[in-house]
């Protein structure tokens, strides 16, 4: 079964940063060191976090050998791992907003949707049969941090709350998402 | 049994007239206004006939039924809310007298839990109520059997009205008041819809639903509910659903002590999206993971079958 454990995954890393000149640079080094195949590096700049520091997460392809190394090399480092693993996001969930959308500022919406703690909007499709002036409807479809869903829906429901949007929320009881 | 049937609709009427295939004899029935009584046995087809063509079921006061010679008092009078009277009244008398009741009337059950089990410790009559919830659905007896501390969630839809309206919204890609207008027509849906679309019929079965779970450890009544009805619903709104494999229904979850009701995101061809009036609720319980009971809920010989179903459990 050796090559099993051998087997290349995907994985997300999100780090925190401290905001200084060759940090970003700093912290790819223990994963092409380790063998790590970069995929993507979102570096979210302006989204500094309370304490100051710049989140960045990295998705990269590695055995999970090799991955175990990368952790312990940016550790080693004095890089923060908040997070290590393919587990985030890892729940997909579906909610329909009605109203005034678009009168209460679609963008608005979904920046509000995306500054939400553990979770992010991978897909919009939106229904405004009679313009912009009337009601419309949008399905938004979240990807959620794994066991976030109820944290998550929570906040979709203040959101709505005060824009005056009506929420459907996706059936979650007994663990259905 | 000797059954006394207090109510002259839908469901009081079929279970006067199912009440001798399952080896029964009515010797009382009323409504509002007006009773019948005979200790050998009513004549089912002469009293219903009086009442469709004199709007009264007999001669007799409506008080009299007490006096009459029965074992279960069957409660099916209209749901009400608050005090859940005058039911609540009816079964107090019952149990005073140390007779059964057997409750349709789901006003007792949803809103004085506490009250009427404290009536039922005192008596030496049990109530059951198996048809206020999901009316023919065997849904309260499989909490039952399967015992009510095991079960950890019970959720789907409890209502055909909504569920109608919704699936013909999703079937048709038409709006609300539309479909809502032609449930009316096809006798789905009553003048009055309002306690089915508004979620609050739903939602008294929830309550019900969380007062037996919880064995008398916390009373729910409709007030601890969370509901939301599906008036507000557009049909692009259930187009958005579908085009993503999902539909809309109208959902009931009682799960962690709390009763929410509400418009849910479900799978389209999933265990809790029946079509047209039917209901669909699914159990979780410990070890045998998750039951779903699917059917024709409502309506009144499928709902006088439940009742005569709770009479049968009595007679054992």
């Amino acid at each position: 079964m050796s090559e099993v454990h051998n087997d290349v995954q995907a994985y997300t890393l999100r780090l925190e940063l401290v905001d200084e000149p060759g940090e970003l640079l700093r912290s790819l080094q223990p994963i092409a060191e380790h063998g790590g195949n970069l995929l993507s590096i979102f570096h979210e700049r302006g989204n500094v976090t309370p304490r100051g520091y710049i989140p960045v997460e990295v998705d990269i392809e590695a055995t999970p050998d090799r991955f175990d190394n990368i952790v312990e090399g940016l550790s080693d480092a004095g890089i923060n791992v908040i997070q290590a693993g393919t587990e985030r996001y890892s729940e997909r969930l579906t909610i329909i907003l009605s109203g005034h959308l678009i009168e209460t500022d679609l963008s608005d919406t979904l920046t509000q949707i995306e500054a939400t703690r553990n979770a992010t909007v991978t897909d919009i499709s939106l229904s405004a049969p009679a313009g912009s002036i009337d009601v419309s409807s949008a399905r938004f479809q979240l990807a959620a941090a794994s066991g976030a869903t109820e944290e998550v829906l929570a906040a979709m429901r203040e959101i709505a709350d005060e824009k005056d949007l009506q929420l459907v929320e996706p059936l979650t009881v007994g663990g259905r998402a | 049994m000797r059954l006394c049937v207090l109510g002259a609709g839908a469901v009081g009427s079929a279970v006067v007239e199912l009440a001798a295939e399952h080896g029964h004899v009515v010797t009382a029935f009323a409504d509002s206004e007006s009773a019948a009584v005979d200790a050998d046995g009513l004549d089912a087809d002469a009293v219903r006939s009086k009442k469709r063509d004199d709007g009264v079921v007999g001669e007799a006061d409506p008080g009299a039924v007490f006096d009459a010679d029965y074992d279960v008092l069957v409660e099916a009078t209209p749901t009400t809310l608050g005090d859940a009277e005058p039911g609540f009244s009816h079964v107090e008398r019952a149990l005073a007298d140390d007779r059964h009741v057997v409750l349709a009337n789901k006003g007792p059950v949803a809103e004085r839990y506490a009250d009427l089990r404290a009536l039922e410790a005192e008596s030496e009559g049990i109530v059951r109520f198996g048809a206020t919830v999901g009316g023919a659905l065997p849904i309260l007896s499989t909490i039952e059997d399967v015992g009510p501390s095991r079960v950890s969630a019970v959720y789907g839809v409890l209502n055909g009205t909504a569920n109608f309206i919704l699936s013909r919204m999703a079937a048709e890609g038409l709006d609300y008041e539309h479909v809502l207008a032609e449930a009316q027509d096809l006798g789905v849906a009553e003048a009055d819809p309002t306690f089915d679309v508004d979620g609050t019929d739903t939602a008294l079965k929830g309550v019900i639903v969380a007062n037996v779970l919880s064995d008398g450890e916390t009373e729910f009544t409709l007030d601890d509910a969370e509901v939301e009805g599906i008036q507000e619903l557009s049909g692009s709104m259930l187009d958005l659903a579908q085009e993503d494999g999902q539909t809309i229904r109208l959902i009931v979850e009682v799960a962690d002590g709390a009763v929410r009701v509400g418009p849910r995101l479900v799978p389209e061809n999933g265990a809790v999206a029946p079509s047209g009036t039917e209901n669909a609720v699914q159990i979780e319980a410990d070890y045998c993971g998750r039951l779903g009971i699917t059917g024709r809920g409502a309506g009144g010989p499928e709902t006088a079958s439940a009742v005569l179903t709770d009479v049968e459990r009595l007679a054992d």
